[in-house]
């Protein structure tokens, strides 16, 4: 631990909170940190229920060689995200999906294009000869160095992926584990896999230039698995799964900034903690209580 | 293919028709083309409304076909089909579906109470405010329905278990429940008796039964093993080289008239239990069709 000379946490809360927000950067932080971690939770719901952590994996690092491709051809990097992030998901939609998404045919198509995109961005990274410093920033983020109008950008593509999920949050639970029925009743099954992975194809484009492919992929996986392990109740679940990513956050922001070590190695660290703990919560049970069976555990 | 079958006196010795009302399934000269191949054409079916249907046939006689079009979710390439005397279409109220065999992850964790309740507002659009619906009559009236029909399949002691955690019955309990959840007048159940052990298959089916003679709801049901369903079934439909034949079972399960509908020999044997074995040619004698599958 190495805590800077002039800060330091105490064990007066409100003290430790006027530390953390008494410079703008950790304001902006924050709310973009709490912004991701919203939409990031509520999406990331969605993704472990239909199998398709490595799709959304896959999402958040393609933008990569799309941004660096625009550089190139000196475009905005942010369209070079958009194109490269939709595209991959218009090529999972056609190349991979079965009724419902996820599967075998799905990772397969996945694992493909994530290999041939990785393999742009090193050409692209050649060309354009260009500082470590700019892949570093991309792959980790600049959570610290937001400035407002990020802050904008953020909410806005939340407020409207997270209205868009909202209104087609019923059929798609649906279609995600009954697509045979589902599609019997008319919920349009194959539509809205196409518009779920564009839905995360857009919310990775628009917050991985402001906190990096590592933090939106961490904030989209680990909280929505760990909060299924919690509760099988779907809405209850989301809730749990945004609080989730939104506790993790502001813990792993709070922690970096009082040791100075990366935002992003906490926020991981913490969310794989909170996973590990609710996977090993059954065992631990067990141990602690002998002679409680599995299945009583399982009712909540 | 192979069907075991059973002469044994049938429980209701006639449909409870009730005449007036428009027939639950009606095709006329239909048939359906996929990929330029006809999978069964010149169909004419009728089914009362409150009968218990078997559809029965070989593997790929196009069972599921039939079910997909009376479901609305596969057009047909010529005829006519009407169901409840109105034309079939896709996420019909009136029509409770469940599909051939799903198997539910063992890492699916949503409990079976929120997947019934998502066959009955599952494909409404917008969230509800878990909240306030609390306090609303629409919602409480939704959860009330529910409970009613988990109820009705004796599914309450593992409702609010996740589905994957569930045994086969008990799934197939829960997709019952689901599939009537929205007030349905008929079940399209296919093959749901498949992969049960013979206890299950017996207490589904006496569930089923149930549920059609007590609520009058129409059943067609997909079966291999035509034994469990036997003493409750109305009506055969028998699916087979591209054609289908309907009639009452003993008509329908006979050598003269599944030998013409395979146009190869075909024998129908009586066992002293009071079983029907049907025996195609050059194929080993077999109760259970569905060994010849795997």
């Amino acid at each position: 631990m190495t805590p800077s000379t002039d800060i330091g946490p105490s064990w007066d809360l409100l003290a430790d909170l006027q530390l953390l927000l008494q410079y703008h950067f950790m304001q902006n932080a924050l709310i973009v940190g709490t912004i991701v971690a919203v939409l990031g939770g509520a999406i990331g719901y969605l993704i472990v229920l239909r199998g398709q952590s490595f799709a959304a994996h896959m999402l958040s690092q393609v933008g990569f060689p799309g941004a660096a491709g625009a550089v190139l051809v000196h475009v905005s990097p942010v369209l070079g995200l958009l194109v490269f992030c939709v595209g991959a998901a218009l090529g999972i939609s056609v190349f991979g999906t079965r009724l419902g998404g996820g599967g075998r045919r799905e990772s397969a198509a996945v694992g493909s294009i994530l290999a041939f995109s990785l393999g742009l961005g090193l050409l692209f990274f050649r060309l354009f000869s260009g500082s470590a410093q700019a892949i570093y920033a991309f792959l980790f983020g600049t959570i610290l160095g937001i400035d407002d109008k990020d802050v904008l950008v953020a909410l806005v593509t939340a407020a409207v992926c997270l209205a868009a999920l909202a209104f087609m949050f019923r059929p798609m639970v649906f279609a995600s584990i009954d697509p045979a029925v589902a599609d019997a009743k008319g919920v349009p099954v194959r539509l809205l896999s196409v518009v779920f992975l564009l839905l995360v194809a857009v919310t990775v484009a628009e917050t991985v230039q402001i906190v990096g492919t590592l933090l939106i992929f961490a904030l989209m996986v680990a909280p929505g698995a760990a909060a299924q392990r919690m509760t099988s109740r779907p809405y209850r679940a989301l809730g749990t799964s945004v609080l989730l990513a939104v506790v993790v956050t502001w813990a792993g922001l709070a922690v970096a900034y009082f040791t100075g070590y990366p935002v992003g190695f906490f926020i991981t660290t913490f969310a794989f903690a909170i996973y590990l703990l609710t996977r090993a919560a059954p065992t631990l049970a067990r141990i602690a209580r002998p002679g409680l069976t599995p299945a009583l555990g399982a009712a909540r | 293919m192979a069907i075991a079958a059973q002469t044994g006196h049938r429980m209701r010795d006639s449909a409870p028709v009730q005449p007036g009302l428009p027939p639950a399934v009606q095709l006329q000269n239909a048939g359906i083309d996929l990929g330029g191949r006809y999978i069964w054409r010149s169909v004419d079916l009728e089914v009362a409304p409150g009968e218990f249907v078997a559809i029965l046939g070989p593997n790929g006689a196009g069972k599921s076909t039939l079910l997909k079009a009376i479901l609305g979710v596969l057009p047909l390439s010529e005829g006519a089909i009407s169901v409840f005397g109105k034309p079939v279409r896709r996420g019909n109220d009136a029509v409770g579906y469940l599909p051939q065999r799903r198997n539910f992850d063992a890492d699916l964790r949503v409990r079976a109470v929120d997947l019934v309740r998502l066959g009955l507002d599952g494909a409404s659009w917008g969230m509800p405010l878990p909240f306030l619906s609390r306090f609303m009559a629409g919602p409480a009236a939704r959860a009330r329905r529910v409970d009613a029909v988990i109820e009705m399949v004796g599914a309450e002691a593992y409702a609010n278990r996740p589905i994957g955690e569930l045994s086969g019955g008990e799934q197939q309990r829960i997709l019952i429940a689901q599939a009537l959840v929205s007030g349905a007048r008929m079940l399209v159940l296919d093959e749901p008796l498949d992969s049960l052990d013979l206890n299950n298959q017996q207490a589904i089916s006496g569930l089923v039964q149930r549920i059609c003679s007590e609520s009058g709801v129409t059943v067609l049901l997909v079966a291999h093993d035509i034994n469990p369903i036997l003493p409750y079934v109305d009506q055969v439909v028998y699916v087979a080289q591209g054609q289908v034949v309907s009639g009452a079972p003993a008509e329908v399960i006979r050598t003269e008239t599944l030998s013409r509908l395979y146009g190869t020999p075909v024998e129908v044997l009586r066992t002293t239990d009071g079983r029907v074995i049907v025996v195609g040619q050059n194929e080993p004698v077999s109760y259970h069709a569905h060994d010849a599958e795997h």
